[in-house]
């Protein structure tokens, strides 16, 4: 995580400055723009809610302002705005209240083998919420199904000493991915009411158990 | 959906991963199978069915007014179908919008042949196993008729730089429980989702490569998919409602896309996954 956050500092540090990005931003202004309001307006009409429109769906449609901030930056907000984000997100996690971050990891594979919930199809709720997990990331020998959108997560707690700190830093992590990297291509699993408290602690001990087969 | 529900269901009662990857390879085993048929026999590709089944659905008098679509203008001029599809989205000052084919073909049907809209956008699109709607294999064929073109759409008039721009802003917007943007899944190479190869829309090469395979045979529902029926399928991954077929919201998306693709060759019906 730290090496990815100081490459992504680095690239910020020079991508700012570089005659590059002074020709993307002239090519930019150069381009027809559409304002927000009609964008806004063309997003309620065009996804008018499937099957009925229940009142739960209607702020799924709006970007809150972390989210706004790392669509017009695609993804690669500038300093003030990183550092504002990683505060922001970092105030909206909730800890448990015996500081003990480490479920089953068992229930945790399955959370992150299963895509299911929150789907237009997935109503009324059959099964709990999925972290799909295997979608993105690689995370055990035994499943090659796996997708590339984030690192490999194999050995993860192993690589890290099964240190403490860093059971820790995994439950900050999946609970909001932007506290630790603003502009993540990670959902906020606890944030966004994904997961529950005790579905992600799951997770960490997915990742962090010694018997974990994460870690085998 | 159907398909991919019961896999879901069989994966979270068991061992999932034998279970997924036998779906995966056997889903690459139908793909080679037919891409094999149609490299010996071009007329062995299965979305050509649906390509013909659209033909005599364009030739035949239908609808209220018990006419055929052979007066609909795709912009090119009315009947004229040759061509057609390689230069859509374009403007259409009779409607006094910009129109991807599918939405043209709304539009026909609900001015030439008095069909009406809501009808026509109610449940467009097929289940899994189920052949693609009218519209659908209407579309089919027009884009077969552009086969071996390039994209050559000019998206230069106010009203159609207006809709690329919209769509631009639509593929970066990251909203819904997930934060999803079409940018998470296809703003870079060479990702992909499980084993899901991810196509780099983002850019002219990733675009260029398989938006003219669209609309396409898709092996693992064994049915014709369009482009807006795809769209549907990725706003179902984005935790987001499905979008109204023929919005403004598809259009933007679709001219969007389509302007990425410019110069890619034409190869309608393709295959896919
Ligand atoms: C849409 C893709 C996506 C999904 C789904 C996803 N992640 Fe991630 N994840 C990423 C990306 C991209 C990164 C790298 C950027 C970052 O650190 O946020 C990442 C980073 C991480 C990291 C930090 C890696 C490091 O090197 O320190 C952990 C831990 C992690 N993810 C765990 C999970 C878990 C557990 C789940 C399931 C609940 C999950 N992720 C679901 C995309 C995803
Ligand atoms: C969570 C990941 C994800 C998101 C977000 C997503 N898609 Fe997709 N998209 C996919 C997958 C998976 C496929 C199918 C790949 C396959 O079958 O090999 C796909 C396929 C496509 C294709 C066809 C590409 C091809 O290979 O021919 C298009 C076009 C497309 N998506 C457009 C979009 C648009 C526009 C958005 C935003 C509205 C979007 N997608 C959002 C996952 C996603």
């Amino acid at each position: 995580m730290k090496i990815i956050t100081i490459a992504a500092a680095a690239l910020l540090a020079f991508g700012t400055g570089s005659a590059i990005a002074q020709q993307k931003k002239a090519k930019a202004e150069k381009k027809v723009t559409v304002s927000a309001a009609k964008v806004d307006a063309v997003i309620k009409a065009g996804l008018p809610a499937f099957p009925a429109p229940p009142e739960e769906w209607q702020p799924r449609l709006t970007p809150d302002d972390t989210m706004k901030v790392c669509a017009a930056t695609h993804n690669s907000p500038p300093k003030a705005q990183f550092q504002a984000i990683e505060k922001a997100e970092k105030a909206k996690i909730q800890y448990p209240a015996d500081n003990n971050y480490m479920g089953d990891w068992k229930k945790g594979e399955r959370i992150a083998q299963s895509g299911y919930g929150l789907r237009f199809t997935d109503y009324p709720a059959r099964n709990p919420n999925g972290g799909n997990c295997y979608a993105c990331h690689q995370l055990t020998q035994a499943e090659v199904s796996y997708g590339t959108i984030g690192p490999s997560l194999l050995g993860y707690g192993k690589l890290r000493d099964f240190k403490d700190s860093e059971v820790k830093a995994a439950y900050e992590k999946i609970y909001d991915s932007h506290a630790s990297f603003p502009c993540s291509l990670m959902p906020r699993f606890g944030t966004n009411k994904v997961l529950s408290m005790d579905q992600i602690k799951d997770l960490v001990a997915l990742l962090m158990a010694k018997d974990s087969p994460v870690n085998k | 959906m159907k398909m991919r529900t019961a896999v879901l269901a069989a994966c979270l009662a068991l061992a999932c991963p034998a279970l997924a990857v036998a779906q995966d390879s056997d889903t690459e085993k139908a793909i080679e199978k037919y891409r094999q048929m149609m490299k010996e026999d071009p007329w062995s590709n299965p979305g050509l069915l649906d390509a013909d089944r659209g033909e005599a659905l364009w030739k035949t008098p239908r609808g209220p007014n018990k006419v055929s679509l052979e007066t609909c203008d795709l912009g090119k001029g009315p009947g004229k179908v040759d061509g057609a599809f390689a230069e859509l989205p374009r403007y259409f000052a009779d409607a006094g919008k910009v129109m991807d084919l599918e939405t043209r073909l709304l539009w026909c049907q609900e001015k030439i042949q008095g069909f009406q809209h809501a009808d026509l956008i109610k449940n467009p699109h097929p289940g899994g196993g189920q052949p693609v709607k009218d519209t659908g294999a209407i579309a089919t064929w027009v884009a077969n008729k552009s086969s071996g073109m390039k994209f050559s759409a000019k998206l230069d008039k106010p009203q159609e730089k207006e809709m690329v721009a919209l769509g631009e802003a639509l593929f970066n917007r990251r909203s819904g429980p997930f934060d999803f943007a079409c940018t998470t899944c296809h703003a870079e190479a060479g990702k992909r989702i499980r084993l899901q190869p991810l196509a780099h829309l983002a850019a002219p090469a990733g675009a260029k490569a398989v938006m003219g395979e669209w609309p396409a045979y898709r092996v693992s529902s064994t049915n014709v998919m369009t482009m807006q029926h795809r769209l549907v399928d990725c706003y179902w991954q984005m935790r987001l409602p499905a979008p109204e077929m023929g919005s403004e919201l598809t259009v933007a998306l679709i001219s969007y896309l389509t302007k990425n693709a410019e110069g890619g060759e034409i190869a309608a019906p393709g295959l896919k996954r």
